[in-house]
């Protein structure tokens, strides 16, 4: 019992002020044929000591992206997180405080939400942000509900094929219930079908759900999307890439309603798929209709700028059923740590980020799909992923091979488009190097030529 | 120390040309065009307008915020409902160890064995403490475990061909049970409680029909009481056909004293930010891991973590699952840090940790309740709820009064207000990483704050740098962001 | 506008009715009483106009820093028109509640609806209760 402080001594003083004998006396108001009677069979107590070294065994049983050379994407990318991200938000003060109930000892989290806010609305444009939700995907969704509420009694929601499949699953799960039809609208080379979306989008539509850079790297055109939506009075929802916005048009340009994302990328760690954070911006008009929590400026008794949670009544623990959503947490410190990633950044260094990741991923695509069985499945400019088809239909093989290598070559595609059983997709950022790169297609392109003179 | 002179934000800091962040210059393509490679009509005019700082500027900022906050590593933070525990360095520092921190979701299943054995036996200590054998890790909070949970119900009824439209809960419950309840498609109803915080019977009765689905219940509820009439709102709800959903809010009461699923409840969720010391982040991230009863497992959301031999990978192979609540695994690095900490403790300890919590709370209860009445009696589990109902009557001082006046005596205040359905509440929780001398301060704090006058408290707090920022025009005239004076 | 001359409904809100070329007009607001409970108001969301009530449905929302509050329809009716410049200026309701702090108007639809509310003093006696 490393964290606890009572002594015998004090256990004893505290059950004589309290009037018991005994620590179980304590516990009656549990009905005695609900009290367990064996201990619970979980593994024994270990020290600090041997807890470290039981983790470093289990450790040594993973290889992780410092050991591979990673170019695995598809929503959660290898970018570099500066010391100073780590550094700060590791102080007590920020990760071990709580949702900032009593602003005069919360201004730290609540200006730090409020300059998360503002950094969101200069990164995409939009109006307003709220102060984060879980991820990606349930930021998807819950844009997808706000756009329902918001277009009171259209039940048709439109999802582009190359929305990040999870995302798009999370839609479907989350609809599941409701008289919501959920239309999926094709690829076309790797990007979205227009005739077929601009049939799709009926005065029914509430929204359609349009990712830009897609889950396959590719750019869509998306302000022609946002203007089939709207045409049809139905908004548009934008997952974008926050590591895109250095160099590409930001979704209030293209014509995003609500602009959501996936802000792992913003200096936080992989961790095997979370904790990360669901980014959520939009319009002025839809700031009601927002979940979450979310900071806003006032002046303190004396007359002071300070900062508050505001417009909570949006949220469950005061409209409950009829709240906008049941999130009640935020990801407060991964806003943090993304709040320090773009201040230390800054508009350059966003502009070279995004630079390096295009130049690097085309110089990949162009280095893998030369001269060999590889090719790249869609002819459409890219960011910073693009996806590769193996003419020998071989992709699962020639990936271990890859990862014998050291490589984390690439996704397979066939568990989510099985007409891409041949495909898999690469993601290069801005940590790989021309060396790496080389090496990756070396090891692929010289494994193909390896094999091919086995079948010789 | 806090530094008076930075109150700037960090827009106001910029000046063109700093930069905080250099990187390399490009190795590879470096002389195409960026419009030879994306097409122009795509491309931004400019980068977004953030802020141009350099290191130092981001570091001193956020250092300096930083000490504007109460954190349970500097105060003691007793807030009711969200067991503000110590969170141990250790599940820190293992948390950030590269092969945990720098694993991609989607590596493959062999580069990957150590942790999907550590997140498969963190599923079976989570059945082992719930009594409840299926389990999901996937959910990202608490409430979002409530509303996942929901989902796996109505798959569960729609495949038993029962349409089930109503989830009730009681009036004392988090907004969550509701709002969850809505979320997932269901009616919410809310079920009373008697004037000692427990689920109003006859109420329960009569809301009980063919259309009943779930009954979400926190118990211990929210008043820190074991609800005694478990057994019969058991054998109630499941007589009309209905599951028992219990909120795990409270877990920290009852860790191997009493399993969820041996009291009546088919689903639960954990908060392993609160109850397995991950730490709150100033908001989240948290984790919101599920348990259900066999008959409910094949519904849950997938993958799950299987187990062949001595092999683990994901299964994904589950016809009968509602699919996915959020993208990728789930919250890893949260169940890693509940990992550590339920390992730290192992099968004694993890007891000792609830009998601790329940011994502090029943002691610094009966330290206040001389000062503040605590309607519900003499003994509670792990927090408790006072009153200044009283006080408020007689001498004009309210439930919020006392909570700002705590702040200048250098204690977080308790959750205030909540639950509803006790008047002026101070809701209490001290956890068991308390020692009794901070409980005894604590509570000649409100001692001395209680002989205060009203007036005087009105203006609480008085050390902080701002005090009683006005809500009412942050609400009326919403300012969200920073923007560019004119 | 005498607050004697309106009817009231139990969740607090008013109602005076007019007759404008053979139909009758309900002019409907919140109370003085309902002002003061709900303290400090931030932010309300008018009827829509075009919107066909029953007497007692709701029809908007009245918010307060931490409390929301539904507005119901006093009678039976279609929403014609709304106060808009009230939403941002919200005071005029602790001002004036019965002229100036008008909600919505409706044309009425159903005359029986108008029956079941009370006069002023009996909503006074309901009040100080």
């Amino acid at each position: 019992m490393p964290y606890t402080f009572n002594t015998p001594a004090d256990v004893a003083a505290m059950l004589q002020a309290i009037g018991a004998t005994s620590v179980e006396q304590l516990f009656q108001q549990v009905p005695e044929a609900f009290r367990m009677t064996r201990p619970l069979q979980i593994g024994p107590a270990l020290g600090e000591l041997e807890l470290t070294q039981h983790l470093a065994r289990l450790s040594s049983l993973n290889a992780h992206a410092g050991q591979r050379v990673c170019f695995l994407g598809g929503g959660c990318y290898d970018h570099f997180i500066p010391a100073a991200v780590d550094a700060l938000a590791s102080r007590g003060e920020f990760y071990t405080s709580y949702t900032p109930y009593q602003p005069e000892v919360s201004q730290g989290n609540l200006q730090a939400i409020f300059e998360y806010q503002s950094m969101i609305c200069q990164l995409t444009g939009m109006d307003v942000s709220n102060a984060s939700l879980y991820d990606g995907g349930t930021a998807t969704v819950e844009a997808v509900l706000m756009s329902i509420a918001a277009l009171d009694r259209r039940r048709k929601v439109i999802v582009c094929h190359t929305v990040h499949p999870e995302f798009r699953q999370v839609i479907e799960t989350y609809l599941e219930n409701f008289e919501t039809e959920v239309v999926t609208i094709p690829h076309d080379g790797g990007t979205t079908d227009l005739s077929q979306l601009a049939t799709a989008v009926d005065d029914q539509t509430a929204c359609v759900v349009l990712q830009h850079p897609n889950f396959f790297g590719c750019l869509e055109q998306a302000a022609a999307i946002a203007e089939i939506a709207h045409r049809k009075g139905a908004l548009l929802v934008q997952v974008f890439d926050p590591t895109s916005l250095g160099i590409l048009k930001n979704p209030r340009q293209l014509g995003a309603d609500i602009a959501v994302a996936e802000g792992q990328c913003l200096g936080n760690p992989m961790a095997y798929g979370g904790p990360y954070l669901g980014i959520l911006a939009a319009r002025d008009e839809f700031i009601r209709r927002m979940p979450g929590r979310i900071a806003g400026q006032t002046v303190g008794a004396g007359g002071q700028r300070c900062w508050v949670l505001t417009l909570q009544t949006r949220e469950q623990h005061i409209r409950r059923d009829k709240a906008t959503s049941n999130i009640c947490t935020n990801q407060g410190l991964f806003a943090l740590r993304s709040s320090i990633y773009l201040a230390l950044m800054g508009p350059s260094g966003m502009r070279q980020l995004g630079e390096l990741c295009v130049r690097k991923a085309n110089y990949a695509a162009s280095r893998l799909c030369a001269k060999s069985r590889l090719e790249r499945a869609f002819d459409v400019p890219f960011f910073k992923e693009f996806v590769v088809r193996d003419g020998d239909d071989k992709v699962a093989r020639l990936l271990e091979q890859g990862e014998d290598a050291g490589f984390f070559a690439g996704i397979e595609l066939e568990r989510w488009y099985p007409d891409l059983h041949d495909c898999f997709l690469v993601a290069v950022t801005e940590k790989r190097t021309r060396a790496e790169i080389d090496a990756l297609a070396d090891v692929l392109v010289g494994t193909l030529r390896n094999t091919e003179t086995v079948h010789a | 120390m806090r530094n008076r002179l930075a109150t700037n934000l960090l827009s106001e800091l910029s000046k063109p040309g700093r930069q905080g962040v250099r990187l390399p210059n490009p190795d590879v393509f470096a002389d195409e065009s960026l419009s030879d490679l994306i097409p122009r009509e795509q491309l931004a005019d400019a980068p977004p307008p953030l802020p141009e700082l350099s290191e130092p500027d981001v570091v001193r900022h956020y250092t300096n915020l930083s000490t504007l906050n109460m954190s349970v590593d500097t105060h003691f933070y007793p807030l009711g409902s969200c067991t503000m525990k110590y969170n141990p360095k250790r599940n820190e520092r293992i948390a950030a160890l590269p092969a945990v921190a720098e694993l991609h979701p989607y590596q493959s299943e062999r580069t990957l064995q150590g942790l999907l054995a550590l997140l498969y036996e963190v599923q079976e200590i989570l059945a082992e403490i719930s009594g409840l054998p299926a389990v999901s890790l996937q959910p990202a909070a608490g409430a979002h475990g409530e509303f996942t949970a929901l989902l796996t119900a109505a798959a569960y009824f729609r495949d038993k061909g029962q349409p089930r439209t109503k989830v009730l809960s009681p009036d004392s419950a988090h907004g969550t049970n509701p709002a969850s309840a809505m979320m997932a498609g269901f009616e919410a109803v809310t079920i009373r409680s008697t004037a000692n915080g427990q689920v109003d019977l006859e109420h329960l009765k009569s809301e009980l029909d063919e259309r009943i689905a779930v009954f979400m219940i926190t118990n211990p509820n929210t008043l820190g009481m074991f609800d005694r009439q478990m057994g019969e709102i058991a054998k109630l709800v499941h007589g009309a056909g209905g599951l028992i959903y219990l909120d795990g809010a409270n877990m920290n009461a009852i860790l191997g004293i009493a399993r969820p699923g041996d009291f009546g409840a088919d689903m639960m969720h954990f908060n392993p930010h609160k109850t397995f010391s991950g730490p709150h982040g100033g908001g989240g991230p948290g984790a919101g891991p599920i348990c259900v009863t066999p008959a409910l497992g094949p519904y849950l959301p997938s993958p799950i973590v299987a187990r062949d031999g001595e092999r683990y990978r994901l299964d994904y192979d589950r016809p009968k699952s509602i699919g996915r609540v959020r993208s990728f695994f789930g919250n890893t690095g949260v169940l890693v840090r509940a990992y550590c900490y339920i390992r730290t403790h192992g099968p004694e300890g993890l007891k000792r940790v609830s009998e601790q919590a329940v011994l502090n709370a029943n002691y610094l209860l009966n330290r206040v309740k001389h000062i503040l009445p605590v309607p519900q009696g003499d003994r509670c589990m792990h927090e408790f709820v006072a009153s200044a109902a009283a006080l408020k009557k007689e001498k004009g001082i309210s439930a919020m009064d006392i909570a700002k006046r705590l702040l200048d005596f250098g204690f977080h205040a308790p959750t205030v207000y909540f639950p509803l359905t006790v008047p002026e509440a101070l809701m209490i929780e001290p956890t068991e990483t308390e020692s009794k001398e901070t409980l005894d301060a604590f509570a000649e704090a409100l001692f001395r704050i209680t002989e205060e006058s009203a007036e005087a408290l009105h203006d609480a707090p008085t050390s902080t740098l701002i005090r009683r920022p006005n809500e009412v025009q942050a609400a009326r005239h919403p300012i969200v962001k920073w923007t560019k004076p004119d | 506008m005498k607050p004697e001359d309106l009817l009231f409904m139990e969740t607090h809100e008013w109602v005076r009715i007019d007759s404008q070329g053979g139909a009758k007009v309900g002019t409907v607001g919140i109370s003085a009483f309902a002002v003061e409970q709900l303290t400090d108001l931030v932010f309300m969301e008018l009827p829509k106009i075009g919107t066909k009530v029953k007497a007692g449905d709701e029809f908007g929302e009245v918010e307060s820093v931490k409390a929301v509050s539904p507005l119901y329809s006093p009678i039976t009716g279609e929403v014609t028109e709304v106060n808009l410049a009230l939403p941002n200026h919200l005071e005029i309701l602790n001002s004036d509640p019965y002229g100036q702090g008008w909600i919505a108007k409706l044309k009425v639809t159903d005359e029986s609806s108008i029956g079941k509310l009370m006069d002023y003093a009996t909503y006074q006696k309901q009040c100080a209760s």
